[in-house]
């Protein structure tokens, strides 16, 4: 069977585009875990309640930017309070318990939204309503957009950690906690700063790919899994992989959605999963590890 | 230690357990009577996980692929073959479940930690996808329906499950696993698995074949969760792909939490805990029941991390 190539093409841009929000909900997972062992499963869940947070702020302002903004600053204050009453008391314990915790609070978090705002999903009105022309289609402006504020977002997290006072005290950390702490860095502290983060770069991505599909309560699930497959196949903690990962795993499921439906496309991405785990356990994107 | 007035003890107490368990459906209404069914094979999933968890320090969040292999593997069985037999059913589910486990145990055994839950994670997954989109043999989201088959050997009796036969021979099957579990644990083969859990280098060192080892016990582990999906089909008549969301295993992880890891009994009083929290709260909040119990699992993985039985863990295992 061959496929066009215009088809290829546009699945090509699909791809990128889903791939940079995904990038954009790795990349504060695989923060967090650099940082703090903690693997967190309820980042799907952040993602979802930063979609909710910006319905809710659409509804009252009409203004996205501005539901984009609060979403962020929301959730990263929520993110806060959860790693202070949560994951603070198990430092130092197994990073199994953290797993157990987070996948306790993605409970909690996911049937809050379903009580706090039904099972109907909501809509969020895209701002960007122009289109151009791509083949035969008509292509929404707004989806380049995404791709685009992803990127500015994961590049200022790049030179935040690169040069940032506060950026270097979290890379000093991720490297020695122990040393880091000798050095008058707070340690606690900054843990909450990098969920915080990690919280609100979840949130700018589900408020992002709200329009595209529809809020849901369930939503956070499918993102949490995928999240999880591109920061293991980028390499645990690596913020370059997990991107380059993103990317990768994106267009693989947007080709493979020329032959199977995208139900069944979910798998090309599990097999990647394996494949890596099983040849380059420490991820693709690395260096040959030492 | 404990050791020389113990075994009496636990003897004793398991006897008042499986007692009251017998008589259980004789003195509860019928409600209750069908809730302390489920829990029994809750509890005998969990118990089947905790082989891993527990005892060899693997944590798997794929527990749900292989009791929804055993779920399918019964109601292939069941809609097959005819007339529907039991033990066929209990055949096919639960080679359906250990050939599966084999196969996931070959590539996830060779990671640890962290690494093997996601592992496990992402397998449960495929199998979800597979069963989900295979609508065709599978039912797909509808799953199957099937009868019930009869409680029958061959050339001494047949009689039609209701619910006190259907309980009896549940906790038969339960108690006979928590047997044959408990056997393997304090086998040489089970003092293995322990030395991995402690000390995997050094079990290598010794010369153990830890690989393998791991295998075997994976493979043990999802033969038990097949049997549990098995006697889940039978009660429930039918197999959906919802029992095989990686959010099944993610409970069976709560359940062995709860309770108690490395008890084998701990998984089952997690599942009692968690099932009757659930029912609990399930009055007062409706729906959102699971707010509530997340937050107590939330605050039993942070105050109480040996789980409601945990305190008696020595004493268990003896």
């Amino acid at each position: 069977m061959a496929i066009p190539f215009e088809q290829i093409l546009i699945q090509t841009i699909n791809g990128i585009v889903t791939g940079m929000i995904l990038a954009l909900v790795a990349s504060g997972l695989t923060l967090i875990f650099g940082i703090m062992d903690v693997v967190n499963f309820a980042h799907g869940e952040l993602f979802m309640l930063g979609a909710y947070v910006g319905v809710v702020t659409m509804v009252a302002t009409g203004n996205f930017w501005l539901a984009l903004l609060t979403a962020i600053i929301v959730l990263a204050a929520l993110g806060a309070i959860i790693q202070v009453t949560t994951l603070r008391p198990l430092l130092g314990r197994d990073p199994l318990t953290t797993i157990l915790a987070t996948f306790g609070l993605s409970l909690v978090l996911q049937n809050y939204a379903l009580w706090q705002f039904g099972p109907v999903a909501r809509k969020i009105p895209e701002p960007i309503t122009g289109h151009f022309t791509l083949f035969y289609l008509d292509y929404p402006w707004y989806r380049i957009a995404i791709a685009l504020l992803s990127a500015a977002i994961i590049g200022g997290l790049y030179l935040f950690l690169k040069f940032g006072t506060y950026g270097i005290w979290i890379r000093a950390t991720t490297q020695d906690r122990v040393m880091a702490a000798a050095m008058g860095i707070p340690v606690p502290w900054v843990h909450t700063a990098v969920f915080a983060i990690g919280a609100g770069m979840a949130a700018a991505s589900g408020v992002l790919f709200g329009p595209l599909v529809g809020v849901n309560h369930a939503m956070g699930l499918d993102w949490t899994l995928k999240a999880f497959i591109v920061v293991v196949v980028g390499g645990m903690g690596n913020l370059g992989g997990s991107i380059a990962a993103s990317i990768f795993i994106s267009l693989l499921e947007a080709y493979a959605s020329l032959w199977v439906s995208p139900a069944q496309a979910v798998i090309v991405s599990f097999v990647v999963l394996i494949l890596t785990l099983l040849f380059r356990p420490t991820g693709l994107f690395v260096p040959t590890p030492k | 230690m404990t050791s020389a007035r113990s075994p009496l003890a636990f003897w004793a107490g398991f006897a008042i357990v499986l007692g009251l368990l017998i008589i259980a459906p004789l003195v509860l209404p019928e409600f209750w009577r069908r809730f302390v069914t489920e829990i029994l094979i809750w509890g005998l999933l969990a118990m089947s996980s905790d082989i891993l968890i527990g005892y060899t320090g693997m944590v798997s969040f794929g527990h749900s692929a292989f009791f929804g292999l055993g779920m399918y593997g019964a109601a292939a069985a069941l809609l097959t073959v005819r007339p529907p037999n039991l033990w066929v059913a209990l055949a096919y589910g639960i080679v359906a479940a250990a050939v599966v486990a084999v196969f996931v145990a070959y590539f996830s055994t060779r990671l640890r930690e962290i690494y093997f839950g996601i592992t496990t994670l992402v397998f449960s997954q495929i199998f979800y996808v597979i069963i989900f989109t295979w609508t065709e043999v599978t039912g797909g989201e509808n799953g199957l329906t099937f009868s019930r088959p009869t409680l029958s050997v061959p050339g001494l009796f047949s009689m039609p499950f209701d619910s006190n036969t259907l309980h009896w021979f549940v906790l038969a099957v339960v108690t006979v696993s928590y047997l044959v579990l408990r056997r393997i644990t304090q086998s040489p083969f089970g003092m293995v698995l322990q030395s991995i859990r402690e000390n995997e280098p050094r079990t290598r060192a010794i010369g153990y074949a830890v690989e393998r080892y791991k295998i075997v016990a994976v493979m043990l582990s999802g033969l038990f969760a097949g049997l549990a999906g098995v006697l889940y089909a039978v009660q429930n008549r039918f197999a959906a792909p919802d029992f095989v969301f990686f959010v099944v295993s993610g409970e069976v992880v709560i359940f062995n939490v709860m309770g108690g890891v490395g008890t084998l009994v701990g998984p089952i009083v997690g599942a009692a805990f968690f099932l009757l929290l659930r029912e609990g709260c399930s009055r007062f909040f409706t729906e959102y029941y699971l707010i509530p119990v997340g937050l107590i699992f939330i605050a039993m993985v942070i105050f109480m991390p040996q789980g409601l039985v945990g305190v008696w863990r020595r004493r268990l295992n003896q």
